[in-house]
């Protein structure tokens, strides 16, 4: 990486602040980060809809889903008072990178005037938006997290496209003949479709068997440049392409129930790679549920949508089939320790090492993995590939 | 079968929402409306997600509309450990919104995609409701 590839790439082009004498502001919270945000953009001669940046000290996806936007670029990430001068080095990084065109960051905070809010207001020590509207418009409704969240997307993709219970359990039995090949894997006994359907109800139409593990787990990647990478000990695994994209945050506010903002980050990434899914060896999709892979198989474009029950049916997403989807188990039985998308790089990586004994792919040399996060909000896609695949 | 009466926990409140629950205290649905693009707003904000105008009004809302999609939560959390069954349910209104709730007053298992449901307000206690929605009578 060359760090004067920013150079002149990106600028400030749009400001305002807000303060006043009596040291009080009319608004506070969401809405004052709002009002900010517009008049920034208007300084600018901008509007929110040009925006595709987002970033935020706390949720980026919260602010993005308030706004009604989709970002292809987000960044909470939060380091104290000089977080928006980080905000702007990864927005310029990004913007120089062709990841986004049009960024925004903001902040609001008003304990002065919260003294005077009791009820209502942000508050002292509240995220701005008060305690945000997953706790005020699902969260008195005893919705299970994540739980019972993918239960209203599968009961829905169901009702849409006429998906059974048999097809999503064929999920966790593939992925479970994998498993039976990872010594490492939490559950490596074979499964059957009626196993999984009878395995308790846990939120209809979800079984048990149907549900990720909650297990220990860790890892970690380390990332280099291609010219460095060729002199190390491994075999380079590049990455051929990447997107992201989230079009909400709380699953009520989920645009279409049956389709996953994958859509567009797997274009995105796969229009990078210059590959087309019939190109990919293997597929590391996040399971956190067989619903969450069966999304990922119809929004990637390995199917046509609606199709994901009928294309897993024959078992080809398991070991021999055409397909290799999870070969490490998956979250359904190799790991979940909360946030599994360590593991989609770690067995692509491997993999595509050629370093996986029995489960190994064989001359796979692209690799996708494709992470979910939150309750089907945030998709990643990045492709993968050997010196072979450049 | 009759479903388990359902924990009612209050609402929380915030600057772009408190006319919401004060009017829900009320018995009384509010919807937002923009007034540059008309599209109706759900959840209730300061910024129209459509049209990005901060010209917006409340208006009341029918309460009526149909289910969209739901679960039956065989495993409750927190303060609703002991309610399972229960149904979360995504309500398609009239209005356009789709909003997450639970059905009540009926058997669980009779709950369908496409069925008609009506609003109803729970006492949250110290003033304040809770709406959720139960069949419309036919």
């Amino acid at each position: 990486m060359q760090v004067s590839g920013l150079r002149g790439k990106a600028a400030i082009v749009g400001v305002v602040d807000a303060a006043s004498p009596t040291g009080e502001l009319e608004l506070t919270g969401r809405a004052l980060e709002v009002d900010m945000i517009s008049k920034a953009l208007d300084d600018a001669g901008l509007t929110i809809a040009d925006v595709d940046g987002v970033t935020h000290t706390s949720s980026s996806m919260q602010l993005a889903e308030h706004l009604g936007i989709h970002p292809t670029f987000t960044d909470s990430t939060s380091t104290g008072g000089s977080s928006f001068e980080v905000h702007v080095e990864h927005a310029a990084a990004a913007i120089a990178a062709g990841l986004c065109e049009v960024v925004i960051g903001v902040y609001a905070s008003t304990p002065r005037s919260d003294r005077k809010r009791p009820r209502g207001g942000a508050g002292r020590g509240m995220p701005p938006g008060g305690m945000g509207p997953m706790a005020e418009w699902e969260m008195p409704y005893g919705l299970q997290a994540p739980k019972g969240a993918y239960a209203l997307s599968a009961s829905r993709h169901m009702a849409q496209y006429g998906t059974t219970s048999e097809q999503l359990a064929q999920i966790a039995v593939s992925t479970r003949e994998w498993a039976s090949m990872n010594p490492e894997a939490r559950f490596q006994d074979p499964i059957t479709i009626q196993d999984v359907l009878d395995s308790p109800m846990q939120a209809s139409p979800l079984h048990l068997l149907d549900c990720c593990l909650v297990t220990d787990g860790a890892g970690a990647f380390v990332m280099t440049s291609a010219e460095r990478a060729k002199d190390l000990k491994k075999p380079p695994v590049y990455v051929l392409g990447a997107g992201t994209c989230h079009d909400h945050m709380m699953i009520s506010q989920m645009p279409d129930f049956g389709t996953t903002p994958g859509v567009q980050s797997g274009k995105k990434a796969f229009g990078l790679a210059g590959v087309k899914p019939g190109d990919v060896d293997l597929l590391m999709g996040y399971d956190s549920f067989t619903i969450t892979a069966l999304l990922h198989l119809e929004d990637l474009g390995f199917c046509e949508k609606g199709e994901g029950g009928p294309f897993v049916e024959d078992g080809k997403t398991g070991p021999g089939g055409s397909l290799p989807m999870n070969t490490n188990g998956g979250g359904l039985s190799y790991t979940h320790p909360g946030m599994y998308g360590m593991f989609l790089i770690t067995e692509a990586t491997k993999q595509l090492r050629g370093e996986c004994g029995p489960r190994q792919v064989e001359g796979a040399e692209i690799a996708v993995a494709h992470g979910s996060g939150m309750v089907l909000s945030c998709m990643s896609t990045i492709v993968l590939g050997t010196e072979a695949s450049l | 079968m009759t479903a388990n009466p359902l924990p009612v926990p209050a609402p929380s409140p915030n600057f772009d929402t408190q006319e919401f629950w004060d009017a829900a205290a009320q018995g009384k649905f509010l919807l937002k409306r923009c007034d540059s693009c008309g599209v109706i707003i759900w959840y209730p904000r300061f910024v129209c997600p459509d049209c990005h105008s901060t010209d917006t009004s409340w208006f009341e809302g029918s309460g009526k509309g149909t289910i969209y999609t739901y679960t039956i939560v065989r495993k409750g959390q927190g303060p609703y450990k002991d309610a399972a069954p229960f149904v979360v349910a995504y309500v398609e209104l009239e209005e356009g919104p789709r909003i997450l709730t639970n059905i009540v007053e009926c058997d669980p298992e009779s709950v369908s995609i496409g069925q008609a449901v009506e609003v109803v307000f729970q006492d949250a206690g110290d003033g304040a409701a809770l709406y959720r929605f139960r069949p419309t009578e036919t």
